[in-house]
């Protein structure tokens, strides 16, 4: 049996079908995962993530560290409460994790990690933190609640009390407040607006049941990976990984060299991959007839060469297979992919497919 | 509980078979492997008039979650298929024996007298577990 989040019995209880997950136990999905990726389009949802890894990062030389740790430059938040989204790499320039970074004050940031990366996530953050004056927490006693969809941020308000409902309310996308143990941010992984809500696991099941109570639908893993594919987002391990930069999986938005003279881990890599000539790029598929793209398939590109799906699945939204795939840089708006030994034709479209519930095709 | 119509005949790869007569069978997937499959999405069916052999993929069912070769339970040839599926292969997931068959085919006398019985079948589910 592998780890249990607060929430397991709460998911047993409701039909989830459990399987593993990074080593934890997690809800693939209560019944229909179709029925709930709808739901988080066109109302709300919500998703147990306390399998995903907290780590707090305190100290007089917090903000030095995290500018060194991250390829994206936490100095760009200037705003408490503030996240930003990137990448820890490794000296070659591959992706140890993606992570998001939580701005509180110069002393104090949070980051959340991912949950099958997390050993090697906090051993990699203990050991470059050894050098400067900061100290690093794992947070494994507060849990997780992702509530997304168009009416999720309403529902999930209605719950609070006046003074967080407000201060809740009011957050701007890509932010978060504080309030007690309680931390409130207005991010996702489905492209629709709603909130993460990182709690005290004690808290967990009765909010969780509050919820439900207020007719936010519990989804399981398998409707997070087809929403966040119809965004466009990212799935570590899948899309990238420590053999791949951030320079060829659609990731170079998260770096930053600017300034020139901030030396994060990778960087001098990353600098000379650019000045190489960085051979492929990551682009969105839309299978043109019927049927699925899957994971690994191979891409044929006319005259230019071959790529691999990194993502694929079939588009509730859309009703069509759509893929991430990472292709030579000279791949124009069409290839080809290897279905069952069949080349079917696929249209190459920019990320995300789908976002706020309307189609971005 | 997975639902077992006592007068199909069965594969362990979980097709089920409706002997219509006249040396025609209904093929298509159980209960039981739509239920492991998850919501249904695409469905790829055969030419009409092939001939295949026993044990060989026929057909595929994908769902939200992966990719599933059906195989010929029996060696025949292809005088049917589901063409309603194309556009709504949810309805195997709610009606698997029924308005969710995938194919007809024409088979040997006799070949069904080693398929399955509902029995049998149940003894293959309760040893996966």
């Amino acid at each position: 049996m592998g780890n249990k989040t607060p929430l397991y019995d709460t998911h047993v209880a409701a039909g989830g079908k459990m399987v593993d997950f990074g080593g934890w136990d997690m809800p693939l999905n209560y019944g229909s995962q179709l029925d709930e990726h709808h739901v988080v389009r066109q109302d709300a949802g919500m998703f147990d993530v306390s399998h995903m890894t907290v780590v707090d990062v305190a100290g007089a030389e917090a903000k030095a560290f995290l500018r060194h740790l991250l390829a994206n430059d936490i100095a760009r938040l200037k705003d408490s409460g503030k996240a930003l989204y990137g990448c820890m790499l490794k000296p070659d320039g591959g992706v140890i994790d993606d992570l998001i970074t939580y701005f509180l004050d110069d002393e104090h940031y949070r980051l959340v990690v991912n949950a099958a990366t997390r050993d090697k996530d906090i051993a990699w953050i203990m050991a470059q933190a050894g050098k400067f004056d900061v100290t690093v927490t794992e947070r494994p006693e507060l849990a997780m609640i992702a509530i997304q969809g168009p009416n999720a941020r309403a529902k999930v308000n209605g719950l609070l009390s006046a003074d967080t409902a407000a201060a809740a309310a009011a957050l701007k996308v890509f932010f978060a407040t504080v309030d007690g143990d309680w931390f409130i941010a207005r991010t996702g992984y489905t492209g629709e607006d709603g909130y993460e809500i990182i709690l005290p696991e004690g808290d967990a099941v009765d909010f969780w049941n509050r919820l439900v109570a207020a007719g936010v639908r519990p989804c399981g893993l398998g409707a997070r990976d087809t929403l966040r594919l119809e965004a466009g987002m990212n799935l570590y391990g899948s899309d990238m990984d420590e053999s791949t930069s951030p320079w060829s999986t659609g990731l170079a938005w998260t770096v930053a060299l600017e300034p020139a003279d901030r030396d994060f881990i990778g960087r001098a890599a990353l600098e000379k991959e650019k000045a190489d000539g960085v051979s492929m790029k990551r682009v969105g598929l839309v299978l043109e007839g019927k049927g699925v793209l899957r994971n690994h398939q191979r891409v044929v590109v006319a005259g230019v060469g071959e790529g691999e799906i990194t993502s694929g699945g079939f588009s509730p939204t859309l009703g069509v297979g759509i893929a991430l795939a990472r292709v030579p840089k000279a791949t124009g708006d069409r290839c080809q992919v290897d279905v069952r030994g069949k080349l079917l034709d696929c249209r190459v479209v920019t990320p995300p497919f789908v976002r706020n519930g309307q189609s971005c095709l | 509980m997975s639902n077992l119509p006592a007068d199909l005949k069965y594969t362990a790869s979980h097709e089920w078979i409706r002997d219509e007569g006249d040396g025609v069978v209904t093929i298509g997937i159980t209960d039981h492997a739509q239920e492991l499959l998850g919501d249904l999405v695409y469905v790829e069916l055969p030419e009409i008039g092939r001939e295949v052999d026993a044990e060989e993929a026929i057909a595929v069912v994908e769902s939200v979650k992966a990719a599933s070769d059906v195989y010929a339970p029996i060696a025949g040839e292809v005088v049917a298929v589901n063409e309603a599926l194309s556009d709504s292969p949810e309805v195997i997931n709610s009606d698997a024996y029924g308005a969710g068959w995938l194919l007809k085919m024409k088979i040997e006398d006799g070949a069904l007298d080693d398929m399955l019985d509902v029995d049998a079948y149940q003894a293959v589910l309760d040893d996966e577990g």
